[in-house]
C-alpha cells in the first residue's frame, strides 16, 4: 500500500512571501527519507505540502506538483480531505485530541470516515495500538483520556492514530522533538518498523537521528534570511553523511554552521 | 445515492483510496444562495406575505437546503455535511446581520429629523407633552450629573478592590471577593434600584434625587471596574514591581508610581467602558430618579431627568407620534453617546496597550 | 523614588517607618475597598429579604402559585406564578434561539469568513452589546412588533397545532412572550457571541491540525476538535446570556402587553416577567406594594446568582481542566 512520490517543481507561499523554491524530488515507497537543513529552511513547509496541509494556514498557497504514484495532488479535480486520508501527519508536538479517550483518539479518523462497527473499531485499535508499540502500556485503560499520558506515549498515541487509517504515506515533523531521549529512541524503533508497510517522511533537527533512522537524507538551505529555502541534494543517506557532493551540505554536517 | 456512478465519493467507500472527488464549482454556493433569494422573494410577492422577514426566513431556508441537496448528490454526504455548516454559519451571521443593521438605520432614520440645536439646549418645562416641540436638556444634565457622581463613586472603590486582588490578595478572602465580584457583574439593574430605594429611600428617608439613582448605576459599575482593572494589572509585567522593589521603594508607592501609571490605558478603558453601559440604564434610574420635566442641576435634591428615562416617558407615557418622534431623538444621541465612548475606550486601549501590540 | 541617596542611618530607619505604615493604610483601604463589595452583595439580599419577609407576613394569597398582582388591596394578594413563567418562557425562547445562532456567528469571525470581513464584523458586534436596552425596547415596540404580524400569523396557520403556537386571539398586536423572547434573543446574541468567540479562538491550533490531517472536512474538524474543547466556554456564556435575559426590565417593558394570564399560547398577548412588572407596577405601589415588589426582586436576585454562580463555576473548572491537558 505504500506508494511512491514524486514531486516537480514545487514553491510554496505565505501571503506573498515565498518559503520554498522550485524543488523537484523523489521519494521512494517503503523508506525514511529524512529532511534536515537550518531552521528557516522551510523542510517543514516542504513537508505540509506533501498532504495539502500547507494550504490550512490563511494566505498559503502553493505552485508545481506533487505526484502520488502518478496522481497528481494538486489537480483541480483532487480533494485535500480526500489527500490528508492517503497521506498522514504526525507532528512536533504530541496532540492528542484532549477531550477523547484512548480509544476515541485511534479511530477519530475511522469515525469520520462512517465507519461505525464495534468489533471493527476494535480490531483497528488493538492494531494500531500495537503497530504503534503502545498496546502493552495502554491496553487496560483505553477508556482513560489521551492527555494523562506520558510525552512519549502521547505521542506513539498520535502515531497510532495517524496509521489507523492505513494511510500510503506517513509525514513526521519533528516527531522526537518534544521527547526525552528514551522516548525518542521508542520512537525511532518504531519508524523502523513502520517502514516495512509506509513511506515514511521525517524533518528532524538531529543529524544523529537522521543518519539512524533514514535510507536517503535531503539537505535543505536557504541563500540568506528572507529568501525561500530550497532543496541543496538528496542522497543516501551514507553518502549524505559520509562523502556529500554539495560543499554546503558537508559545512552543515560537519557543524560549521546551522 | 445508491446509483453505481457514486464510486468516487468517500462513503462509497470509507477507505477509499481515490483521491478525486466529484466537487461543486467555486461559485456554486453563490449561485444557491443568489437563487435561493430570488426564490424566496418569488414566493413570498406570490403568497402575498406581508412581512419581509418571512421572505428572508423562506429564502434562508431554500438556501440551506438546495446547498446541501446539491452537494448530497454531487460531492457525498460528507462533503454535503460540510456545506451545510458552511452555508448555516453564513446564515447565522446574515440572521444577525440583519437586526442589528435594522436597530442602526432605524434608529439613525428616525432620529436624525429631531436632533438639531433646539432639540439639544431646551427642555420639556411648559411644553405640552402631547404636541410637539420641547427637548432633552434637562435629560442631557441629569444624565452626565448622574453618571458622573456613579462613576465617582464606583471607579475608586473598584480600582481599590482590583489592586487587593492583585497585589494583595491571597487566601479565603480574595477568593470570595473574586467569585462575588462575578456574581455581582449578574445583578439585575432592577435589583440594584430596588436595594437602593429600600435602603436610602425607605430605610434613612431620602427622597427621590439623582443622586440616589447613581448610587444604584455605581452598583452596577463596580464588578465591571474591577474586572476591567484587574485583567490590566496582571499584563503589568513582575519585573516592574520588582524593579521598584529592588530600589528599596516600599510597595504601595510602586503600586501608585509604577504598576497603575503603567496599566493606565487599559484602565481607563474599562471605566470607559463600564460608563457606557450603565448610561444606558433605565431601570433604576426610573425608579430613583423620579423624572422631571424642569432642568434641575442640582442632583442631590429632588427629582432629575435622564436620557433612558426620557426615552421610556416619551414612549409610553405620552405614546403618541410627537413622543415618538422625541424618543427616536433622544436614542440617537444616546446611542451617539454611548458609542463614542466605546470607541474612545478601544482607541485608547490600543494606543495604551501595556502588551505594547494589538 | 526619592532621590536621596542612603544617608544617615537614622532617615533611613525613619523612612522605612514610614513605607510601613504606608503600606498598612494603601493595604487596608485596598482589603476595605474589596470587603465594602461583599457588604454591599449582602445587603442587597438582606434589605430586600427583610422588605419581603414584611410583604409576606400580609399576602393572603400563595407566594408561589397565585396569579394576581394586588398587594395594595385592603386583603393583600400577589404571587409570582404568572411572572415566574413568563420570565422562564421568555428566556427558554430567547436563548433558543440566540445560542444556536451566537455560536453561528462565533464560528464565522473565528473559523470560516474572510480574514478582512472577520475582524471588523467581530468589532461590530463588541460594539453592539453597548447598545441601550431602553433603545432595543424601542425599536421592539415600533419596528420589530409590526414586522412580527406575519410570522406570527404564519406559525399560527402552520404550527397551531402544536398548542404552542395556536393563537387563540387573531388580530392582536403581537405584544407576546414570543416577541419578547424574540427582542431578548437578539439582545443577548453579543455577549454570548464575544465570549465564545474568544473561547474558538483559544482551540489550539495543533489540535485542528490534528484533525485535518486526519482527513476531516472542515465542520468535521469543528467538531472534533473545537467544539468539545469549547463547550464549557460555550454554556458559560449562555448562563452569561441567560442571567441577561431573566433580569432584562426595560425593554419586556416596553413590548409585553402584560395581564395576570399564565398560558402556554405563547403568541397570545399577556403574561409578564418579574422585572417588567417592578419597573411597571412601582410608580403606583404603595407602601405594601412596594415590599411585594421586593420580595419579587429578591426571587429575581436568587435566580440570577444562581445562574451566574453555576456560569463561573463552569469557567473555574475549564481553567484547571484545560490547564491539565496542555
Amino acid at each position: 500500500m505504500a506508494k511512491r512520490i514524486d514531486v516537480s517543481g514545487l514553491s510554496a507561499y505565505y501571503g506573498s512571501t515565498k518559503a520554498i523554491e522550485d524543488i523537484s524530488m523523489s521519494i521512494e515507497p517503503r523508506s525514511v527519507t529524512a529532511f534536515i537543513g537550518p531552521s528557516g529552511c522551510g523542510k517543514s513547509t516542504f513537508l505540509r505540502t506533501l498532504n495539502r496541509m500547507h494550504e490550512v494556514i490563511p494566505g498559503a498557497r502553493v505552485e508545481g506538483k506533487v505526484l502520488l504514484d502518478d496522481e497528481n495532488l494538486y489537480a483541480s479535480s483532487v480533494d485535500p480531505v480526500a489527500v490528508r486520508r492517503s497521506v498522514g501527519m504526525v507532528f512536533q508536538r504530541p496532540n492528542p485530541f484532549p477531550t477523547m479517550s484512548i480509544y476515541d483518539n485511534v479511530v477519530a479518523g475511522l469515525k469520520l470516515a462512517g465507519v461505525r462497527k464495534k468489533v471493527v473499531l476494535d480490531e483497528v485499535v488493538e492494531r494500531s495500538l500495537k503497530g504503534a508499540n503502545l498496546w502493552k502500556e495502554v491496553h487496560n485503560r483505553l477508556n482513560k483520556p489521551g492527555a494523562g499520558l506520558s510525552g512519549g506515549q502521547q505521542q506513539r498515541l498520535c502515531i497510532a492514530r495517524a496509521i489507523a487509517v492505513e494511510p500510503q504515506v506517513l509525514l513526521m515533523d519533528e516527531p522526537c522533538s518534544a521527547l526525552d531521549p528514551i522516548s525518542t529512541l521508542a520512537i525511532e524503533d518504531l519508524i523502523g518498523e513502520l517502514k516495512s508497510q509506509f513511506t515514511i517522511v521525517i524533518v528532524t533537527h538531529n543529524m544523529q537521528q537522521a543518519a539512524r533512522v533514514s535510507d536517503r537524507t535531503a539537505f535543505f538551505n536557504l541563500a540568506g534570511v528572507g529568501q525561500p529555502g530550497r532543496l541543496i541534494e538528496l542522497d543516501d543517506t551514507q553518502r549524505i553523511f559520509s562523502n556529500p557532493s554539495v560543499q554546503a551540505t558537508e559545512d552543515y554536517i560537519s557543524g560549521r554552521f546551522g | 445515492m445508491s446509483a453505481a456512478t457514486t464510486t468516487v465519493s468517500a462513503d462509497a467507500r470509507p477507505l477509499g483510496r481515490a483521491l478525486t472527488a466529484n466537487r461543486l464549482p467555486k461559485w456554486a454556493p453563490a449561485a444557491v444562495a443568489a437563487g435561493s433569494i430570488a426564490l424566496g422573494c418569488g414566493i413570498g410577492a406570490v403568497g402575498g406575505l406581508a412581512s419581509h422577514l418571512q421572505w428572508g426566513l423562506i429564502s434562508a431556508i431554500l438556501f440551506v437546503a438546495i446547498g446541501y441537496a446539491l452537494s448530497a448528490r454531487v460531492e457525498g454526504r460528507r462533503q454535503a455535511k460540510d456545506r451545510l455548516a458552511t452555508s448555516v454559519v453564513w446564515v447565522a451571521f446574515i440572521l444577525a446581520v440583519v437586526p442589528l443593521v435594522a436597530l442602526t438605520f432605524y434608529t439613525i432614520q428616525q432620529g436624525a429629523d429631531v436632533v438639531n440645536g433646539y432639540f439639544l439646549s431646551h427642555s420639556m418645562k411648559g411644553v405640552l407633552a402631547s404636541g410637539p416641540g420641547g427637548g432633552i436638556y434637562h435629560a442631557l444634565i441629569g444624565t452626565l450629573e448622574q453618571v458622573g457622581l456613579a462613576t465617582a463613586t464606583a471607579a475608586p472603590v473598584g480600582l481599590l478592590t482590583a489592586v487587593y486582588l492583585v497585589e494583595y490578595g491571597r487566601g479565603r478572602l480574595a477568593k470570595t471577593v473574586t467569585f462575588f465580584v462575578d456574581v455581582m457583574t449578574g445583578v439585575p439593574s432592577i435589583v440594584a434600584g430596588l436595594f437602593i430605594l429600600s435602603l436610602w429611600n425607605l430605610a434613612l428617608g431620602f427622597n427621590y434625587s439623582g443622586f440616589s439613582g447613581s448610587l444604584a448605576l455605581a452598583i452596577l459599575m463596580m464588578p465591571v471596574v474591577v474586572r476591567s482593572t484587574e485583567e490590566m494589572l496582571k499584563l503589568v509585567p513582575n519585573e516592574l514591581r520588582e524593579a521598584s522593589y529592588a530600589l528599596g521603594v516600599p510597595k504601595w508607592k510602586t503600586i501608585l508610581r509604577i504598576v497603575l501609571p503603567t496599566a493606565i490605558g487599559g484602565i481607563t478603558t474599562g471605566v470607559m467602558l463600564s460608563v457606557a453601559r450603565i448610561t444606558g440604564e433605565t431601570a433604576p434610574v426610573m425608579m430613583l430618579v423620579f423624572g422631571a420635566d424642569y432642568i434641575n442641576s442640582n442632583p442631590f435634591d429632588g427629582p432629575q431627568q435622564s436620557l433612558p428615562m426620557y426615552i421610556w416617558q416619551q414612549y409610553s407615557v405620552v405614546n403618541n407620534d410627537y413622543g415618538y418622534a422625541r424618543a427616536w431623538g433622544a436614542a440617537l444621541v444616546l446611542i451617539a453617546f454611548v458609542m463614542g465612548l466605546n470607541l474612545i475606550a478601544r482607541g485608547i486601549a490600543r494606543w495604551r496597550s501595556p502588551k505594547g501590540g494589538h | 523614588m526619592t532621590s536621596s541617596p542612603p544617608a544617615a542611618p537614622r532617615g533611613r530607619v525613619g523612612r522605612q517607618r514610614d513605607s510601613r505604615v504606608g503600606d498598612k493604610i494603601f493595604m487596608n483601604l485596598a482589603r476595605g475597598s474589596g470587603i465594602l463589595l461583599l457588604v454591599v452583595m449582602a445587603a442587597i439580599a438582606g434589605f430586600l429579604a427583610w422588605r419581603s419577609g414584611l410583604a409576606l407576613s400580609k399576602n393572603d394569597g400563595h407566594f408561589l402559585t397565585t396569579f394576581e398582582w394586588a398587594p395594595d388591596a385592603p386583603k393583600p394578594v400577589f404571587g409570582i406564578a404568572v411572572l415566574a413563567f413568563g420570565t422562564i418562557v421568555s428566556a427558554i425562547i430567547a436563548m433558543a434561539i440566540a445560542v444556536p445562532v451566537a455560536i453561528g456567528i462565533a464560528l464565522f469571525i473565528s473559523h470560516y469568513a474572510p480574514r478582512k470581513i472577520a475582524q471588523p464584523f467581530a468589532y461590530l458586534v463588541d460594539l453592539l452589546a453597548a447598545v441601550p436596552s431602553i433603545v432595543y425596547g424601542l425599536w421592539g415596540a415600533l419596528f420589530l412588533v409590526p414586522h412580527m404580524d406575519g410570522l406570527t400569523s404564519w406559525l399560527n396557520q402552520y404550527l397551531g397545532w402544536t398548542y404552542i403556537f395556536d393563537q387563540t386571539k387573531t388580530g392582536t398586536v403581537p405584544r407576546n412572550l414570543f416577541t419578547v423572547g424574540i427582542l431578548l434573543a437578539i439582545m443577548i446574541l453579543p455577549i454570548i457571541t464575544a465570549v465564545s468567540r474568544e473561547v474558538f479562538r483559544q482551540v489550539p491550533r495543533m489540535h485542528e491540525e490534528a484533525a485535518l490531517a486526519l482527513g476531516a472536512t472542515r465542520w468535521e474538524m469543528i467538531r472534533t476538535a473545537v467544539l468539545p474543547f469549547g463547550r464549557p466556554g460555550i454554556i458559560s456564556a449562555s448562563m452569561l446570556g441567560l442571567g441577561r435575559a431573566l433580569g432584562e426590565t426595560i425593554a419586556v417593558a416596553v413590548v409585553l402587553s402584560s395581564n395576570s394570564v399564565l398560558s402556554l399560547h405563547i403568541l397570545d398577548p399577556g403574561g409578564g416577567t418579574f422585572a417588567q412588572n417592578i419597573a411597571l407596577k412601582f410608580a403606583e405601589a404603595g407602601n405594601n406594594g412596594r415590599n411585594a415588589l421586593m420580595a419579587s426582586g429578591l426571587v429575581l436576585f436568587v435566580i440570577t446568582l444562581l445562574v451566574n454562580g453555576a456560569a463561573r463555576l463552569i469557567v473555574a473548572r475549564r481553567k484547571e481542566y484545560s490547564g491539565a491537558a496542555a
